[in-house]
């Protein structure tokens, strides 16, 4: 059981958690991830890790409610606890003093760009961001990310924040406007990491994204992450999950990403009609840690 | 109870069969397919035992399990005491009463083999096992006094577990690390619940833990914790690396990613760990097996497994496609023979060219090609050869790739100083399984490449024997 110590949202469906895991504070690195399984009937799922502190030992991870499992996540308070936890998994973001770097968050990506971004920052480099969403509130760790960059463009669908457009047409501006740009780091939903590879192409600029395909254990035994990359298999939770953009097959990526969708939306339609169960679940884990007499359960 | 028969006699009586479900039944459901011997069946195949002076069964068993005398108990009617016995050797009596390939081991090298069936001591062993289990009687056997030595294990599969046990009896402080949330490895995510309940599993790693052994879930060593931070940080005086042969091969054709494809990996730990079968309870999904068309690449166990896993998920065919024929198959017969009562086509002879798809990239068929067999090759086996001209493609939904697997290069990767060859495989020394790192044993399949639950158990008694001496005299 990995204790919940603080969960707050930061926007509507976004929640941030932190969660106690002395060892994986210790050891994570930005771009890597964990896994994790709320109950005992629950799905491993794959979150990246957004923040650590070493010192109170617990990771920060930053989640969408989009599907059952995130959703039954969100619904989860500090002093609540996440039955599995495990990580931190992936390789590390390659980290060096490029020169600038434009770091581009889309959505909830942002939270997963944002620890690379620090990392960037630290290591000399300027770090220009570009976070984009649909409208201002799903923009998220504004304050945070404007810390980290030397200059911040924030971008909505709708014009109803920071500037009307997608981060890609801020990105063909820069470049546009003859700026340097040495490395370019894309996180967010796979048709805008692909639109940014696009974009970035033809100037040879290296562009590297952050891929979130299906996934089991994490640790390179099943196979099922495994995305196609310059004609070559690779497994995302071992080879991963940071990969050069221009060689992805992103059409392969989204394909095999909507393995599951019916029976997803199965799953989401029969939690939003009754969550109680699954809610019951996830705590009685809670009271089994802390009433040990409670004994498991038997369902 | 029958008292002693001359020999003649007692090679009189028949091989006794073990009670198994109803192949028409079992297709369609999840429990176990073998039901066990009652006490009278147990008593007569045990008169059947020769009792040889020196039983070559326990030469043919890798773990060297002292089977006469195990036999000679059960014959006595003394069934807690033969668990007893057969828990001096084998910490998993229970599962390997069920995996093991006996065939090849204990039975293959009983005496009565060569004019008769040979004793059917798998039956036994798990006859002796569940006794003891139904009876909540486990008699665990007693600990050494505390050396005060720690001691790491990183995997709890099969030879992880059984050098665990082992260590622990001779008075080492055990701490066992798995990646995954559920302990026993292979035996969780690989083995399907119709021919090894995790019921059994648990229970036996709950018997471990009433033995003192510390498990510890969700640790990746290489990720989470390194090797060299469990003997800096952690204060192990030893380690033992047993992680398995974990990485799944592909074939490397065309097709391969499309939705649809798995690993043999993927799909039973879909189904074992995360119990895809019960979709109403459990979130983790596994592409629609009903009424569809499930054809598995390979010919081992593994394949055996996922192919009947694909039956008992609803396919509505379900085919075993093997390049080689029937008589080079790796499976056990008895596998084989469950799949064949169960209704699995096997289409021997066949190799995959191609994978086929649709618009959405999701798997619609296999391209075959039919294959002859030629001259022997390295391993003994007549060599598979394509005939020309021979190619047809066949409609699939779902396709399982049960070709092997590779060394898994997390710890490896993490530990630079530490010997592998050149398919990533740990190098151990043969007698004791020691690495080049000081401290550090590696065994089972992650030294081996992939081999059977019992081997495995075999690596991890020797590693244990090993261990204790370095952590007795200090030397390496």
């Amino acid at each position: 059981m990995f204790p919940i110590k603080e969960s707050r949202f930061l926007s509507e469906d976004v929640k941030l958690f932190r969660v106690q895991t002395p060892r994986i504070a210790r050891k994570r690195q930005a771009g890597q991830f964990v896994i994790v399984r709320i109950h005992e009937h629950g799905e491993r799922i794959p979150l990246t890790i957004a923040d650590s502190d070493v010192d109170d030992g617990t990771i920060t991870i930053i989640v969408q409610g989009i599907g059952k499992t995130t959703r039954l996540l969100n619904e989860l308070e500090a002093g609540d606890a996440i039955l599995d936890v495990v990580g931190p998994l992936g390789g590390p973001s390659e980290v060096k003093d490029f020169g600038t770097v434009v770091v581009i968050g889309g959505g909830v990506g942002t939270a997963i760009a944002y620890p690379t971004a620090v990392a960037m920052k630290q290591a000399g480099n300027h770090v220009i961001t570009i976070v984009g969403a649909r409208d201002r509130s799903l923009l998220i760790l504004e304050d945070e990310v404007r810390a980290t960059s030397d200059e911040l463009y924030l971008m909505t669908d709708d014009g109803s924040y920071g500037e009307q457009g997608f981060v890609t047409q801020k990105l063909q501006s820069l470049i546009d406007q003859g700026r340097t740009i040495d490395h370019v780091l894309a996180i967010g939903p796979i048709p805008m990491m692909q639109a940014v590879a696009e974009v970035t192409r033809p100037h040879q600029i290296p562009t590297i994204v952050s891929l979130n395909p299906i996934m089991v254990d994490g640790t390179g035994m099943c196979g099922g992450c495994r995305v196609y990359v310059g004609g070559q298999c690779k497994f995302a939770c071992v080879d991963g999950p940071e990969f050069d953009a221009h060689q992805v097959d992103f059409t392969n990526l989204i394909q095999r990403n909507q393995m599951y969708r019916q029976r997803e939306q199965e799953s989401l339609e029969q939690f939003e009609q009754d969550p109680t169960h699954d809610l019951e679940e996830a705590h009685h884990c809670q009271m089994e840690q802390r009433f040990p007499e409670v004994g498991p359960r038997t369902v | 109870m029958v008292d002693k028969l001359p020999p003649k006699e007692r090679t009189k009586i028949p091989r006794q069969t073990m009670p198994e479900q109803d192949a028409c039944e079992s297709a369609h459901n999840f429990r176990e397919v073998n039901l066990g011997l009652d006490e009278a069946i147990a008593q007569r195949e045990s008169q059947r035992c020769l009792t040889c002076a020196d039983p070559k069964c326990t030469h043919g068993c890798p773990v060297g399990v002292q089977i006469r005398e195990v036999v000679d108990l059960v014959r006595e009617g003394e069934y807690l005491s033969a668990a007893a016995k057969l828990r001096e050797d084998n910490v998993l009596p229970a599962v390997t009463g069920r995996v093991c390939p006996q065939e090849n081991q204990c039975e293959g090298a009983c005496v009565l083999a060569r004019r008769f069936n040979s004793l059917a001591i798998g039956y036994i062993e798990r006859f002796v096992a569940d006794y003891e289990r139904e009876t909540g009687q486990v008699g665990l056997p007693e600990r050494a006094p505390s050396t005060g030595k720690k001691v790491a294990i990183v995997g709890s599969g099969p030879a992880g577990l059984s050098c665990a046990g082992d260590l622990a009896l001779k008075g080492h402080e055990v701490t066992v690390f798995e990646a995954l949330h559920e302990i026993g490895g292979v035996l969780i995510y690989g083995i399907p619940e119709f021919r090894l309940p995790k019921e059994i599993v648990r229970q036996e790693v709950n018997n471990m833990r009433a033995m003192g052994i510390d498990f510890q879930t969700n640790v990746v060593i290489g990720k989470t914790v390194t090797i060299d931070e469990l003997f800096a940080e952690e204060g192990y005086d030893a380690v033992f690396i047993a992680t398995g042969a974990g990485l799944p091969k592909f074939m490397n054709i065309p097709g391969e990613e499309l939705a649809g494809v798995y690993s043999a990996n993927e799909f039973l730990t879909r189904v074992n760990l995360m119990k895809a079968y019960d979709r109403d309870r459990y979130d983790s999904p596994i592409y629609d097996c009903r009424d569809r068309n499930v054809a598995i690449i390979g010919g081992g166990n593994t394949a055996m497994d996922s192919v009947r896993s694909a039956l008992r998920l609803g396919a509505k065919n379900a085919y075993i496609i093997y390049r080689r024929s029937q008589q080079e198959m790796p499976a056990r017969g008895e596998e084989v023979h469950h799949a064949k009562d169960e209704g699995v086509q096997f289409m021997n002879l066949h190799n995959p060219l191609e994978f086929l798809g649709n618009e959405d990239g999701n798997l619609t068929g296999v391209k075959l090609i039919k294959m002859e067999l030629g001259e022997a090759d390295e391993s003994g086996r007549r060599k598979p050869v394509p005939i020309e001209g021979s190619e047809f493609v066949m409609p699939i939904d779902v396709a399982v790739v049960a070709i092997g697997t590779g060394a898994n290069p997390l710890v490896q990767s993490t530990t630079p100083d530490m010997a592998t060859n050149k398919w990533g495989y740990i190098v151990a020394d043969d007698e004791t399984l020691r690495t080049n790192k000081r401290g550090v044993f590696a065994g089972g399949d992650i030294v081996s490449g992939a081999a059977t639950v019992i081997l495995a158990m075999g690596a991890g008694r020797t590693a244990a024997r090993s261990m204790h001496e370095y952590l007795e005299t200090g030397q390496w």
